[in-house]
């Protein structure tokens, strides 16, 4: 009894719950037609599809600059790089790579400015970042229209010039990574081998950061600036470089979430994503000044879970479509709950 | 009084956070009108006494207590402070518990204010009462008489020095009617030695008025001269409850560590010889508030331990801090002959130097974080000590087990009490946390520590053996120390030469065998050193 209850207060009993709750629908899912091992092939997907970006949460919660609700500014960076790979017609794992390899500068540059600006409102950081995200969503929505993008697959037909909302990415690097090693098992089973492996390639190189001298002083600067710079550290050094680490990772996160997906979502598309990385790695159990690769795992997991299961049970059970409606409860829902028990811990 | 029955009996409560037994078995009793003084080493269970006493919902949360608390004869077991509040109980924090913006009247009537009737009452019922400002200030100032000090009733609480702040804290407990039982934890720690003095003397007038009060202080010549009865907690443990007389400082200190204090190393008479001149300092200014250092010359010689002393607000603090660049600063410094830039902490801890704050636990620690960061931090990022290459070189990361063995070392030297190097900083009392402190300090082996009040807040026992450490360090591994701090007797102690600094410049450097009215003299101002004349004892 002893051992349950500290496994419990270790794991966190919201976790145990949505745990309990996600495998309910698992058992519940055959009843209402919905067959099992699709979905277990939905949800990795969408978990290995996702993962980049709550990934992308850890440095600038470690480095104290909070959840980073701007993270459309490193999707946008990756949106660049994956329409100037299609513009120059780079195909297959060179499509793929290519986009990432043009976004990443990108997203450097956006980064080093979104941090020189956290720096300048510290306390407010997650505010600021959410109406930054906001702004650069629009601003880019006017870019697209008139950057001289002209590959056919890209632009409005008609007109023959401005991107279109929706690009499909046939042809070029779409599934390059799910389809990788993947592994078939029947018509609806497949394992994304190739984009799960990137994944993991990913947060094993963010484990060893977090432990590199420089990871350790970001650590240092997000729990005690005082203490950092009397250790001859710059905190606004260490929090800069966080918010473009994080912006990096949003934009190869996007590229990874696009092969996967088979389509460039542009104009105001952007917007909600980094709402979904923040309620996943809450649920983690991820804090507003602590988070960790476990965080981001359990969280990505089960928040994905929860969102792929809930609205195909759902709407069998009903015989309605109301999946975007609870989808948007229940990751919104997530965000109030798991920040609201934040604070009260931080206290 | 000697004969009335107790107003509060405190009889055999334990208590234990986690499985570690802080409290064990603690009995007490006081009696209307007498000041009890408790003591103890830090970590000894005053201050968690005390949330039991006060209802403290951390109590609860961390499982309750063992033993009852009899207030006139009955049992009371309080859910939260309010039923402490309405028990008579008053307790004045360590950390002020005052609203800035307010007045002192507003402060101290602060939820129990008089109220006028308007007309809306008619209508709206009470809630539309207005305040009776007149009536309120007349509260308040009857409290500030019953304290007999000098308050300005119409002062706002942000633009008051401290000691004004904790006499205003102990008004608001005492204008409540029935408070009986006044608690009061640490109230001089934040005080000059006059402010202290003003303190203990509404102390003694409201014991005549018939207030218990319980005295919790560091400051041991403090409890002897203003508590009736003492009683020492040592480990948890209530080790001894007698009356004063006839007590000295010096026997408590005994009780509080449980071993007798090895007499002050005394090396006034020592002759020592020292090597060149490490640091300089010429006309050093520094801009850091309450403490600004205006024109400072010192230098020091390798191997020695200079002091640095002074009263409180006259700058001896901005030196160590404008020196290491955490405020901004200028003049020039140089360490081995080679200038050292100033506002600079990276560039002033890569010339050789360390700083151990007196700012604990705002600039000493990372609190969230485990003992061996703490400790391994500062030369991981200025030396790239405890890293490790992985991938062929091409990239370096944390040496854990580097900086285990490195924390395990510091663990055994300085005796850190701690369940293991992994345990957060924050967990660890206030006495092995300034050991930590030391401890990242002497993992970057400075050619020259900066100490800032190396043992306030901790108790004798923490003491004795941090400065035993400097002492240990400066004689066996040639340690340069600059040591400020506001214990005369402590610098005395230790130091080669002490420096008083007033009105941001040093008044003078004496040896540490000068008479002590000699360091009076060079303090400005009436201070009387009678009180750490009896800290001698």
């Amino acid at each position: 009894m002893g051992k349950f209850k500290q496994f419990v207060t270790d794991f966190g009993l919201p976790r145990i719950i949505i745990f309990l709750f996600l495998v309910a629908l698992f058992i519940a899912a055959p009843f209402v037609g919905v067959r099992i091992d699709a979905s277990i092939s939905d949800v990795l997907n969408r978990f290995g599809q996702n993962m980049l970006f709550v990934l992308a949460m850890v440095p600038m919660i470690q480095s104290g600059c909070g959840l980073n609700f701007g993270l459309s500014i490193g999707i946008i960076a990756g949106l660049i790089g994956s329409t100037l790979s299609v513009q120059f017609g780079l195909l297959g794992f060179l499509g793929f790579f290519g986009a990432v390899g043009m976004a990443i500068p990108f997203a450097i540059v956006f980064g080093w400015f979104y941090g020189m600006l956290l720096n300048k409102v510290k306390g407010e950081e997650m505010t600021i970042a959410m109406y930054v995200g906001f702004a650069g969503v629009m601003f880019m929505c006017i870019m697209w229209l008139v950057l001289p993008y002209s590959a056919p697959t890209m632009v409005w037909g008609y007109a023959g010039k401005g991107l279109r909302t929706t690009i499909t990415i046939e042809g070029f690097y779409r599934q390059v990574l799910n389809e990788f090693m993947a592994i078939r098992i029947g018509n609806s089973f497949v394992f994304p081998t190739g984009m799960l492996l990137f994944c993991a390639f990913c947060a094993f190189l963010m484990w060893l950061f977090m432990r590199t001298k420089t990871g350790t002083a970001m650590t240092a600067v997000g729990s005690n600036p005082d203490y950092a710079r009397a250790s001859g550290i710059s905190s606004d050094r260490m929090r800069t470089v966080s918010v473009i680490i994080s912006t990096v990772l949003g934009a190869v996160g996007i590229v990874v979430f696009q092969q996967s997906y088979g389509f460039i979502q542009l104009y105001t598309a952007p917007l909600q994503m980094p709402f979904a990385a923040v309620a996943a790695i809450l649920i983690g159990g991820a804090s507003v000044n602590k988070a960790s690769m476990v965080n981001v795992l359990i969280g990505a997991f089960l928040f994905q879970g929860l969102l792929t299961m809930t609205p195909s049970v759902i709407n069998s059970a009903l015989k309605t479509d109301i999946s975007e409606v609870i989808r948007i409860i229940v990751s919104n829902g997530i965000i109030i709950y798991a920040l609201t028990r934040k604070m009260k811990v931080a206290k | 009084m000697g004969q009335q029955s107790p107003i509060l009996s405190i009889e055999h409560i334990s208590k234990e956070f986690y499985g570690n037994v802080v409290l064990h078995d603690v009995c007490f009793d006081l009696k209307a009108g007498e000041i009890l003084g408790l003591v103890g080493e830090n970590g000894a269970g005053k201050t968690t006494l005390m949330r039991i006493l006060f209802g403290m919902p951390v109590i609860a949360e961390t499982g309750g207590y063992k033993g009852k608390i009899i207030i006139d004869g009955k049992e009371v077991n309080f859910s939260n402070p309010f039923d402490a509040l309405d028990a008579g109980i008053g307790m004045v924090h360590q950390e002020f518990s005052l609203l800035p913006g307010f007045t002192t009247t507003e402060n101290i009537v602060l939820n129990r204010e008089s109220m006028k009737a308007t007309f809306l009452n008619d209508i709206f019922g009470d809630r539309m009462s207005v305040l009776d400002r007149p009536d309120m200030k007349k509260h308040a100032e009857a409290a500030i008489t019953k304290l007999g000090v000098k308050l300005d009733p119409d002062m706002l609480i942000s633009e008051m020095p401290v000691g004004h702040k904790q006499f205003t804290e102990i008004a608001r407990e005492i204008n409540r009617e029935q408070t009986r039982i006044l608690v009061l934890d640490e109230p001089t720690a934040v005080l000059t030695e006059s402010e202290a003095e003003v303190l203990l003397t509404a102390l003694r007038n409201l014991a005549k008025l018939g207030i218990a009060i319980i005295f919790i202080s560091h400051r041991l010549h403090e409890v002897v001269s203003v508590a009736d009865r003492i009683v020492v907690l040592r480990d948890g443990l209530a080790v001894k409850d007698t009356p004063v007389e006839g007590v000295s400082v010096r026997d408590i200190a005994s009780w509080m560590v449980g071993r007798s204090l090895s007499a002050d190393i005394k090396q006034a008479t020592e002759k020592r010889d020292f090597g060149p001149e490490i640091l300089s300092v010429e006309h050093l200014w520094v801009d850091m508030p309450g403490e600004t250092v205006r024109d400072i010359n010192f230098s020091v010689r390798k191997g020695e331990i200079l002091g640095f002393g002074g009263l409180a607000g006259q700058g001896k603090l901005g030196i160590p801090n404008g020196i290491m660049g955490l405020f901004p600063s200028g003049g020039k410094v140089r360490l081995n002959g080679k200038e050292v830039p100033l506002n600079e902490p990276r560039k002033a801890l890569e010339t050789g130097m360390a700083f151990v704050s007196e700012d604990r636990r705002g600039v000493g620690l990372l609190l969230d974080e485990s003992l061996r960061w703490n400790i391994a931090f500062t030369a991981m990022q200025i030396q790239g000590k405890y890293l490790k290459p992985i991938l062929g070189k091409l990239l370096t990361i944390r040496d854990e087990s580097a900086m285990k063995k490195l924390t395990e070392e510091y663990i055994e030297i300085l005796d850190i009490k701690c369940t293991s190097s992994s345990q957060k900083a924050k967990e660890l009392s206030g006495g092995n946390q300034q050991k930590i402190c030391l401890a990242k300090a002497f993992a970057v082996q400075p050619d020259l520590l900066f100490v800032s009040e190396p043992t306030r807040g901790i108790d004798v026992g923490a003491k004795k053996r941090v400065l035993d450490t400097l002492h240990k360090y400066n004689r066996e591994f040639g340690m340069t120390i600059v040591m400020i701090s506001s214990e005369l007797e402590e610098l005395r102690s230790i130091c080669d030469r002490i420096a008083i600094v007033d009105e941001g410049r040093v008044a003078g450097i004496l040896p540490p065998g000068a008479e002590m009215a000699e360091f009076g003299l060079l303090m400005s101002g009436e201070k009387t050193l009678a009180a750490q004349g009896a800290d001698r004892g």
